[in-house]
């Protein structure tokens, strides 16, 4: 273990306080260190989005991200999508109904990215050639990528209506 | 819903929601790598950077000393081992020469990302910087990775077994060589079918932690009860000490189909060490020594009469089997053999297989194994038969097909077919296509400089793996019967928990299997919990690959609550003061026939079984519980027709998917939501294949795509809006008339894509492509069949060979380009 230094941000609502190698990547601090297995690792070169989390409300590849950059920032991972209520994210929801998933290992970057993408299209429908174009960067070898289109439209919409 | 309500009649044939999602959906699943045991350490592995070398000299020394390294094992360590890893097909009366494949190299490596050293210390930062700390030094040796080129036996992949050729085999019906003498017309093909990665996204991982005699493995497998019994064989544990689980796997497509050096490396050094160790594999790691699929350089012929009656087909498959075999490498051409002659009535029909030793890492199964690589090679030298006929290719395919009237129906091998109606796909396909309207509009776009082009594959395959006596050590050679095994156990308060040793990996068993035993015990789907992938609790299983999960698996659990549910029927007619054959499962309930009153549901039923015994017939078995092998009688073979919709730039290359048609049938459906998931994924995978997927070599035998930015897997922005439709047509080869429906997107997606390309460039001269169809290679054939130069011959594979095996470049080494999209 070489030189420590000291790091604090906010994941999921909770601020964190450790020390940690410079050269730890963010994806090995929040698996590792936090404990929050949900974020995965794919391809360790930014091409799977299976460790996609958002780092002050965008989506990043939580495995070319060094833990302390994100030094001070708000971090959400899957398990932060559960509301406090305990009622299920409206993508997580979507993923379920609408059979987005198989296997699920790329489940969790799928609908980190799919909520920035929410984000920056703003809730309400999202045409099938947006979602595909918009989740690019993340890989998924089980579902043909069908169904996700489907679950991200489906949770878009559903988050318009409440925003209406 | 509570166990004690009703529950509807009929879950079976429903697209209800999966019971596995809530977990995986909330971060909340355990894959291997999320698996913490106290005290693990972590390991790494030092690979040859070399294709083929004599190791001269491994010095640890310096990453021995370096802080948190713990020990370093070589080959030479290994010694105790009892045998190497398995290759488990030995057919009768085939001669196979199997190299031995050692966890860790001994005396020389034969491949790039062969294991030279394992490194373990305290975490995974640390035993990756002393990786780079071990030094290796290598003598070089000559290195061959073309598989004809290998076959001339120049170069030896091998000394010890004196030639690169390990097998051949051979399966004939009728008499081919007369057939095509007395053919009108025949066509001959070399066809490349390259070399693909599995590529699930969850990389494998291992932990393993032998304690006091006894050890415990968490393998990301889709084979645990195999990898313990290899474990028991090749560490001389018994099996009752050994316990694999494999825990949420992230996909597998035939990649963990394997028994795998690393699970043997963690093993035997948390035994040699008394701590668990963890092994996660890099995805450079997972492109370079996860097994790869395909790699076949395939001679057919195709001989027909004037008015389209095939005659003949001949294959023969030069099998690039890489360094070494793993569990099954040198089989997976066989099992395409044995549909050959596809949906169509071929009299006379041989495969020779010959399987060749390169300097790259080994082949085996992946997602359709076999299969797809036959089915790429009669769709499209169906299609290529249909242009030298002057007929059209669905003509031609309809006037071969197998009528609906003769099934069961024996092919020229003696497979018998179980079941199959192929115009009724095709039609149901074109239905949705509207044939007619398609050719005007492909004409107008023409008119606009728009190459579009339709390609038809219509497909059967073999699957539901599979009689034991058919295919285990006497008779087709595999090392065991592939039957599958359920526990079906009530539990007092009414409640389900189906053990079975199918293992899945994404495709929805807890779901299906639930729907299949709910209506069997009437109860809901929600109280039966499937439980899979622990060798601990259930009995001995084969595990899931060959889409044999619901058809053989499913059939298993259906079996044992069917028989659970005649227990079931006898305690409530006696309850009831009834006769027992008046007792049926009606709306979640064990009624007397026509008496909805009179009635008991699991829960009381269970309550008898285990609580009130005066509630038990005189002389019955205490307890609700069933366990079940079930052995198939046949196979089961899914059929189909795909259509796909291609749009090429003929300025570029670039082959765009306008659209997908699909119309499979896998029997009747027990969640139809689940079949339309696993043919999107599938024909995916096909589509990674034919137009951006390919593992690439150079001539040294150097991986040139070892990460996904070399290795192009198909994006969302790649993959069409499917249009899919079923037929179901039941087989008669068990009681649910299901069929597997996991590779079927996979084994139909090849040639249909191959065929529209062509169809979209025919009028510009264009006749044949090899896979894959990058732009650079759609380009070539494009400038070629123009007469405008342009590089290399992109074609030349495809061009009809005068002479068998005299071909000219092989399957690698191929040019980087073809890999990138």
């Amino acid at each position: 273990m070489g030189t420590t230094l000291p790091l604090q941000m906010t994941v999921n609502g909770a601020l964190t306080d450790s020390d940690v190698e410079p050269r730890m990547l963010l994806v090995h601090y929040i698996r590792d260190e936090l404990g929050l297995t949900g974020t995965h690792v794919g391809c360790d070169t930014s091409n799977c989005g299976a460790c996609t989390c958002l780092v002050d409300g965008e989506s990043v590849k939580s495995c070319t991200v060094l833990a302390v950059q994100a030094a001070g920032a708000e971090v959400t991972t899957i398990e932060g999508m559960i509301g406090e209520d305990g009622e299920m994210h409206p993508l997580q929801e979507g993923f379920w109904a609408q059979h987005g998933l198989q296997c699920g290992y790329c489940t969790p970057g799928m609908i980190m990215a799919a909520a920035d993408l929410i984000e920056r299209h703003g809730p309400g429908p999202i045409s099938d050639a947006d979602v595909r174009k918009g989740l690019e960067g993340n890989l998924c070898r089980c579902t043909g990528y069908q169904n996700i289109v489907k679950a991200v439209q489906a949770a878009a919409e559903a988050m318009g209506a409440v925003a209406a | 819903m509570s166990i004690l309500e009703e529950a509807p009649a009929k879950h079976v044939g429903q697209s209800i929601r999966r019971k596995e999602d809530p977990r995986l959906i909330t971060g909340r699943a355990k894959y291997v790598d999320d698996i913490t045991v106290h005290g693990v350490l972590h390991m790494t592995i030092v690979r040859s950077p070399e294709a083929h070398a004599k190791i001269v000299s491994i010095d640890t020394s310096a990453a021995l000393a370096m802080p948190g390294i713990k020990a370093i094992f070589t080959g030479d360590d290994l010694g105790d081992l009892v045998a190497p890893l398995p290759m488990a097909w030995a057919p009768p009366g085939v001669e196979i020469k199997t190299p031995e494949r050692w966890p860790l190299a001994r005396g020389k490596v034969s491949h790039v990302g062969d294991a030279v050293a394992m490194v373990i210390g305290d975490d995974k930062y640390v035993v990756a910087d002393a990786a780079q700390a071990v030094r290796v030094e290598y003598e070089v040796l000559p290195v061959v990775v073309d598989v004809e080129e290998a076959l001339k036996d120049e170069t030896l992949v091998h000394e010890s077994l004196g030639t690169n050729k390990t097998h051949e085999w051979s399966m004939g019906g009728g008499d081919v060589e007369r057939a095509i003498a007395e053919a009108d017309v025949v066509v001959q093909r070399r066809i490349v079918n390259h070399r693909t990665a599995g590529a699930s996204i969850e990389p494998r991982g291992v932990i393993a932690d032998y304690r006091q005699g006894s050890l415990t493995v968490w393998s990301s497998t889709q084979v645990p009860h195999l990898l313990r019994l290899f474990y028991a064989v090749q560490m001389g544990i018994s099996e009752d000490h050994v316990r694999v689980i494999a825990p949420e796997v992230g996909g597998g497509f035939g990649g963990k189909l394997q028994v795998c050096a690393e699970e043997t490396l963690c093993a035997w050094a948390s035994k040699k060490l008394s701590r668990p160790v963890k092994w996660i594999e890099t995805r450079s790691e997972n492109l370079a020594v996860t097994h790869h699929g395909r790699d076949q350089v395939d001679y057919v012929r195709m001989a027909a009469t004037s008015d389209g009656t095939i005659t003949a087909f001949h294959a023969k498959i030069i099998q690039d089997c890489g360094a070494y075999f793993g569990l099954l490498t040198p089989m997976i051409p066989e099992l395409g053999a044995f549909v050959q002659t596809g949906c169509y009535k071929i009299a006379n029909v041989q495969t020779d297989i010959v399987g060749v030793l390169t300097n790259k890492y080994l082949t085996d199964a992946i997602r359709g194994a076999g299969r797809p690589e036959m089915t790429h090679m009669l769709e499209v030298t169906i299609d290529q038969l249909a242009v030298e006929l002057g007929m059209d290719p669905l003509e031609l395919r309809r006037k071969n097909f197998i009528p609906k009237e003769e099934f069961p129906y024996e092919t020229p091998y003696g497979i018998v077919y179980d079941s199959g109606d192929y115009e009724l796909t095709l039609d149901r396909a074109l239905d949705i296509l509207d044939l007619d309207a398609f050719r005007a509009e492909q004409a107008q776009l023409r008119e606009q400089g728009i190459y579009r082009g339709v390609g038809f594959s219509t497909y059967t395959e073999i699957c539901g793996l599979a009689p034991s006596r058919a295919v285990g050590p006497k008779g087709f050679g595999l090392g065991i019967g592939l039957y599958e095994s359920a526990l079906v156990r009530v539990h007092p308060t009414g409640s389900v928990s189906v053990f079975t040793g199918s293992s899945p990996h994404g495709q929805g068993h807890e779901t299906g299997f639930a729907q299949i035993i709910a209506d069997r015990l009437g109860v809901d789907p929600s109280v039966v919990e499937i439980i899979h992938g622990d060798t601990a609790t259930g009995p001995m299983g084969l595990g899931t690959y060959g889409s044999r999960s619901l058809s053989v698996g499913g059939v298993a659990a259906a079996h044992a609550a069917e028989k659970l549910a005649q227990k079931c029927k006898a305690i409530v007619a006696f309850n009831l003061e009834a006769a027992v054959e008046d007792i049926e499962v009606v709306s979640g309930r064990f009624q007397l026939a026509g008496d909805p009153d009179q009635s008991m549901t699991l829960a009381e039923v269970a309550g008898c079984a285990y609580i009130d015994a005066s509630a038990m017939p005189e002389g019955m078995e205490l307890g609700l519980e069933q366990t079940l092998i079930y052995d198939p009688q046949n196979f089961v073979f899914p059929f189909g027709t795909h259509i796909c919709v291609v749009d090429v730039d003929a300025t570029t290359g670039k082959v765009e998917i306008v659209r997908w048609i699909a119309v499979d049938d896998c029997g009747p459906a027990v969640n139809p939501m689940l079949i339309d998931g696993q043919v999107h994924g599938g024909v995916a995978h096909g589509i990674g294949q034919a137009l951006y997927e390919q593992i690439v070599y150079d001539e040294r035998g150097q991986l040139v795509t070892g990460t996904f930015m070399d290795y192009a897997l198909p994006t969302a922005n790649e993959i069409p809006t499917f249009e899919l439709d079923r037929t179901e047509t039941p087989s008669p080869s068990n009681s649910l008339g299901v069929k597997g429906i996991g590779e079927a997107g996979t084994i139909a997606a090849t040639p249909a894509i191959v065929n529209a390309v062509i169809d979209a460039l025919r009028g510009e001269g264009v006749t044949y492509i090899d896979m894959p169809l990058t732009p650079l290679r759609v380009w070539q054939a494009l400038q070629e069949a123009r007469g405008d130069g342009g590089g290399p011959r992109a074609t030349e594979q495809g061009v009809a060979l005068p002479d068998q095996g005299e071909g000219s470049a092989g399957s690698g080494p191929t040019k980087p380009e073809g890999g990138a999209a």
